[in-house]
């Protein structure tokens, strides 16, 4: 187990980098907690594989160095760095049985096999493949392959930090549920950093403590998922994360206050907005705009354009002036005809200039 | 369910059927009908039932010629599927000298048999060839026209020659199908290289390995026009393979009956011992 530090970490696949397009991975800092559960999400193509792999030792970083508990191992490889990874589609080795897989990382560390054997017990009870450690491998389905890549990562003792590669890409939906909640009971029990890259949000929030989200080859945002959820960092964050994402629209600032097509909001609390430069937006999340009931002063005015159905609520879509705002009704909410007045809740709006938070 | 029963639908399967008759079919029964007569010429033939059968089976010459068959058969199978392996395991995965490799390694196929015999048989001469004239200048008496031993040995070396290429590029072929993830997940696991050859690379090539052990034991099984070239079945009877052995009796002396009973229990028996093969390779495939 380890600390694990990223030092000003850079990447670019070609071999002479010059725009700043060429970089994977742009520029990186980072500290993951010993013992922690994170996740790395960002849509494909953001560089969260490539960071995974530069952890990892499969990929050496064009600048920057790798620490783990503070010794150097950016020129290690996986097996020095002693770290243990899972698959985007599961690599099991077909000839073997499932037994003999899970021994496999042991006996080539020359482990005897009295230790080797009750290694692998006890993690096949623990991923719940004792019934089937005489079977071969082969014949196993995606999930319970899936399972081995993963018990071969947990059987050393040895391991600094569990990396998972979209693990769940292959597996059947209702068995992507059991398998998550599994991976989740099992961090509780090991103890072990893991770290778990995803483009998918629900498994990125349900098994990480901390997710570090990530576009373009930048780190937008690291927080719990309720930091994410209510307050995110970046606009990005606010659009990726939550079904639907958070309502960017443009503004103006003026006398402290921002102004959204001319009405005035209290956003950010109410403080003074010293800022007027760049691009001006406000963020809020659907789950944070009502519409005015009677005795509400102000508000936006908007008209309803579409209402769908999600279940336990619906998802508005009305029209203000020329951008589109999206906000939750509960089942049983009223949703006035046609013109309306929205009110966002001043604890969950906020002003971001070129992206980032001001307030 | 409700099946509509038309027998016009047989119509169909007519080409098909007409397609085999003419290039399988027919052929092999007229050698089936050889095989059980006799015949003193002018086109008469009387019934001989098994009798050729029997003969040839029981003469000497078939089973020294089928002894010699086999011995060569597995031994280039020896040689040319290790070697074979182990070339395309050195062979580049990527970049500018794929294609060079692959072009290099496919030159010999690409040559004519006949060709191939011909140059061999210079190539060993032992006054004028290359290789002859080395071997002798390095102290080896060698001449393959004369010395069986020394036949055998060009022979087994032009065969390699001629053929590892088929067996590196099958092999090449299953190498680059396997994922980057499973060297990285050994590389995890802490895999030694022969590990990896025996847990990865050997098993994700074992299906085309089976097609290059069935292709080079039926080709070399039926070897011919390379070594009719190169020794012609000599010196003596020693490099006489079945199929040398077989024209000798068809063309040579004109024994239609015999012939024709050895071809169907030579090709029986490379019938037999391909299904042989391919069972055993793929014995564990349906757990």
């Amino acid at each position: 187990m380890a600390k694990i530090v990223l030092d000003t970490l850079r990447h670019a696949y070609m071999p002479n980098p010059t725009e700043d397009s060429d970089w994977a991975l742009k520029q990186l800092d980072l500290e993951w907690e010993d013992g922690g559960a994170y996740a790395l999400l960002g849509p494909s193509g953001c560089g969260k594989t490539t960071l995974l792999s530069i952890i990892s030792g499969l990929l050496r970083p064009t600048h920057g160095r790798v620490f783990f508990d503070g010794q150097d191992v950016t020129d290690l490889t996986p097996e020095q760095r002693h770290i243990a990874q899972v698959f985007q589609f599961p690599v099991v080795y077909d000839t073997m049985t499932v037994y003999d897989n899970l021994a496999f990382p042991l006996r080539n560390r020359g482990v005897d096999e009295k230790h080797v054997d009750q290694r692998v017990r006890e993690i096949a009870e623990m991923i719940d493949l004792t019934h089937m450690l005489d079977n071969r491998a082969a014949g196993l389905t995606a999930d319970g392959k899936q399972k081995i890549s993963l018990g071969r990562g947990l059987v050393r003792s040895d391991v600094n930090a569990i990396m998972f590669d979209e693990p769940l890409t292959v597996i059947d939906p209702h068995l992507k549920w059991q398998l998550r909640s599994k991976l989740k009971e099992l961090h509780q029990r090991v103890r072990t950093t893991m770290i778990y890259v995803t483009h998918d949000q629900t498994e990125a929030l349900t098994f990480a403590d901390k997710v570090v989200v990530m576009n373009q080859g930048e780190v937008v945002q690291i927080g719990t998922p309720v930091d994410l959820f209510e307050r995110p960092q970046h606009t990005f964050v606010g659009h990726f994360i939550g079904s639907p994402g958070m309502n960017v629209l443009p503004c103006e600032i003026a006398g402290g206050r921002a102004h959204v097509a001319g009405v005035a909001l209290d956003a950010g609390g109410s403080g003074d907005l010293g800022v007027t430069s760049g691009k001006l937006e406000v963020g809020v999340r659907p789950e944070f705009v009502r519409f005015a009931e009677a005795g509400d002063t102000g508000g936006l005015p908007a008209r309803v354009v579409k209402v769908s159905d999600a279940g336990r609520f619906r998802i508005v879509e009305a029209q203000a002036a020329d951008t589109s705002i999206k906000l939750l009704v509960p089942e049983g909410g009223n949703i006035p005809q046609e013109q309306a007045h929205l009110l966002f809740d001043p604890d969950h709006t906020a002003v971001y200039r070129d992206g980032w938070i001001v307030a | 369910m409700n099946k509509t029963h038309d027998n016009r639908a047989w119509l169909f399967v007519l080409p098909v059927v007409a397609l085999v008759a003419f290039n399988a079919i027919i052929p092999l029964m007229t050698v089936v009908n050889y095989s059980v007569q006799e015949t003193f010429g002018d086109n008469v033939f009387f019934w001989a039932g098994v009798m050729w059968f029997e003969q040839v089976l029981q003469s000497e010459r078939f089973q020294d010629a089928l002894l010699r068959q086999l011995t060569f058969t597995f031994t280039i199978l020896l040689i040319e599927v290790p070697l074979g392996v182990a070339i395309a395991l050195t062979m580049p995965k990527k970049g500018p000298w794929v294609p060079v490799c692959l072009v290099l390694m496919a030159l010999p196929l690409l040559i004519p048999w006949n060709v191939v015999g011909a140059m061999w048989n210079i190539f060993a001469l032992p006054d004028i060839g290359l290789l002859g004239r080395s071997l002798n200048a390095l102290g080896f008496d060698y001449n393959f026209t004369r010395q069986p031993g020394d036949a055998w040995f060009t022979l087994i070396l032009m065969d390699v020659w001629h053929w590892t290429s088929l067996v590196v590029l099958l092999a090449y072929a299953g190498l680059v199908s396997i994922p980057d993830a499973y060297y990285q997940a050994a590389k995890i696991d802490g895999a030694k290289p022969f590990a990896v050859f025996r847990y990865i690379q050997l098993p994700k090539m074992k299906r085309v390995l089976t097609i290059a052990v069935l292709l080079r034991f039926m080709d070399s099984f039926m070897i011919y026009t390379e070594l009719s070239v190169l020794t012609g079945g000599g010196p003596g009877n020693s490099t006489t393979l079945l199929s040398i052995d077989l024209v000798k009796i068809a063309l040579g002396q004109f024994d239609l009956g015999p012939a024709a009973a050895m071809s169907l229990i030579y090709f029986l028996i490379i019938l037999l011992l391909s299904w042989v093969f391919y069972t055993l390779m793929m014995r564990n495939e349906q757990q």
